[in-house]
């Protein structure tokens, strides 16, 4: 159990039964009057966020998130089936939950899901994935007129700049955390 | 270069510093105050409801030097004025550190009214001193310091500036919240403000006003939305003060916070204390404000973090 004097940002928080996390905060206390935690806090179920005041003594419950190791089996419409590495359970994360994780989704791929009691609330990518890419187009030898970069599309749909060299096909490897170009994939 | 980097790079503002303390004590010699030091550990500090001392083996380091400097002013020091360290349980954020320096001063014969007058004349010469002039650049607020300054009382802020009376927030139990979210920011941006005539309740050791009891006379100066001093005139009835220290204390019961052993010998000699002023400023805020510091931590050599 937390009290408000423990807020500070990043501590994971439950409110109104949803995990949220401290993104800002602020001790005040007006003359004579009693100290207020003023904070801000992102929910991580959908990411929005919402302001906040505490006094002194009010107390939360530490939202303790499980993490398992699942791999992405595939993708049904807005759902996608992950199983349990070690139990072989399978469980379903909707799209609005992954957010921006989907575009980095291939098949067979290992990553950390984020459960908040039964209820899968996110997953954690690894830093890099590598992706291939479906559509780009090619590359003029010689035109020196040409960008630094070029769009393409990937197997996900994701859609990214790349440097010119890069050809329909090719594997590359993603940084997970921008979401940028990260190198290509000798094969 | 310097291993402790922060520390170094606090040269300038720990310079500043010294020049207003310095300041502070010039103003005061000038204008006939003695300065005076009491014990920083005592054996307990005046019960109010949302102040908590550091205990210090059975005894406490104390939360402002008021208790003492009153039994000063009561045993015939006139004028007194003391810088020193205090100390505050859990009192840690950009504005607050649990170690502080407060300047308290007391005239006889002041009230508030005279009090606000001093507070103006003080901050002026301090400007001067160290050489900002009449004009403080304080969080995007240009700070105009030639008198006068703004004054308005708490039931006028409440209607100017929130969306409730101050009547009704006492009666919700929201009248912190709201001056912290909706009054305090937008006081002293043009010019310092002094918010005065809190409700009774809210002034423990002031005198409550003589044509409307349900106000006592006390004012806060605000900079730039921060608060910097708390003054007012003095409660100098000890049957009146054993009263309202015992309604903190059982405001501290219901709490859950320990209570604190009655002041005996403050309340036995409050009345030989004449009428008299009394304020308490926070030195590193305000140091903060002259240097345009963005936290409580770049005017101070060490925060308890860095130790």
């Amino acid at each position: 159990m937390y009290t408000a004097s423990d807020l500070r940002k990043g501590l994971k928080v439950i409110i109104d039964g949803e995990p949220y996390v401290v993104t800002a905060f602020e001790f005040s206390k007006p003359g004579k009057g009693q100290a207020l935690y003023r904070t801000k806090l992102r929910s991580m179920i959908t990411g929005l966020s919402i302001d906040r005041t505490y006094r002194e003594g009010e107390t939360f419950e530490p939202a303790s998130l499980e993490e398992r190791v699942m791999q992405f089996l595939y993708k049904e419409g807005d759902h996608y089936h992950f199983m349990d590495n070690e139990s072989y359970e399978q469980i379903i994360i909707s799209e609005e939950s992954l957010g921006e994780a989907k575009s980095f989704l291939i098949d067979n791929l290992n990553v950390k899901v984020l459960l908040f009691g039964d209820r899968a609330i996110g997953v954690e990518l690894p830093n890099f994935v590598n992706l291939r890419v479906m559509k780009t187009d090619p590359w003029m030898r010689g035109d020196t007129s040409k960008a630094d970069f070029k769009p393409a599309t990937l197997e996900t749909g994701y859609e990214l700049r790349v440097p010119p060299f890069i050809e329909e096909g090719e594997l590359i490897t993603i940084d997970t955390r921008t979401g940028e170009f990260s190198k290509r994939v000798k094969e | 270069m310097a291993k402790n980097w922060p520390l170094a790079r606090r040269k300038r503002a720990l310079h500043q510093r010294a020049r207003i303390l310095q300041g502070i004590r010039e103003f005061f010699i000038e204008n006939g105050y003695l300065e005076v030091e009491t014990p920083c550990r005592i054996p307990a500090p005046a019960p109010e409801s949302h102040i908590d001392a550091v205990p210090s083996s059975t005894w406490f380091l104390h939360t402002s030097p008021e208790l003492c400097m009153k039994r000063m002013m009561a045993a015939g020091y006139e004028k007194v004025f003391q810088i020193c360290r205090c100390w505050r349980e859990r009192e840690r954020g950009s504005l607050h550190l649990p170690e502080f320096t407060l300047l308290e001063w007391y005239g006889a014969g002041g009230d508030y009214r005279s009090l606000m007058e001093e507070c103006e004349e003080l901050i002026r010469f301090l400007a001067q001193a160290i050489g900002t002039g009449r004009t403080i650049h304080f969080r995007e607020c240009e700070v105009d310091l030639s008198s006068p300054w703004e004054r308005i009382s708490v039931k006028e802020a409440f209607q100017r500036l929130a969306r409730t009376t101050a009547t009704e927030a006492l009666e919700k139990n929201l009248f912190d919240e709201i001056m912290v979210q909706e009054i305090e920011p937008k006081l002293g941006l043009r010019k310092p403000t002094f918010l005065y005539d809190y409700p009774a309740e809210r002034g423990t050791l002031a005198r409550w006003k003589s044509e409307d009891p349900t106000v006592a006379e006390r004012f806060e100066l605000y900079m730039g939305g921060v608060e910097l001093a708390n003054g007012f005139s003095e409660l100098v009835d000890s049957e009146e003060q054993r009263k309202r220290f015992l309604m903190e204390n059982e405001n501290r019961q219901t709490r859950g916070k320990p209570i604190y052993s009655m002041p005996d010998r403050f309340l036995a000699e409050l009345d030989d204390m004449p009428p008299s002023a009394g304020i308490a400023l926070g030195v590193d805020r305000l140091v903060m404000v002259f240097l345009d510091a963005k936290t409580i931590d770049e005017v101070v050599a060490f925060t308890p973090e860095e130790l």
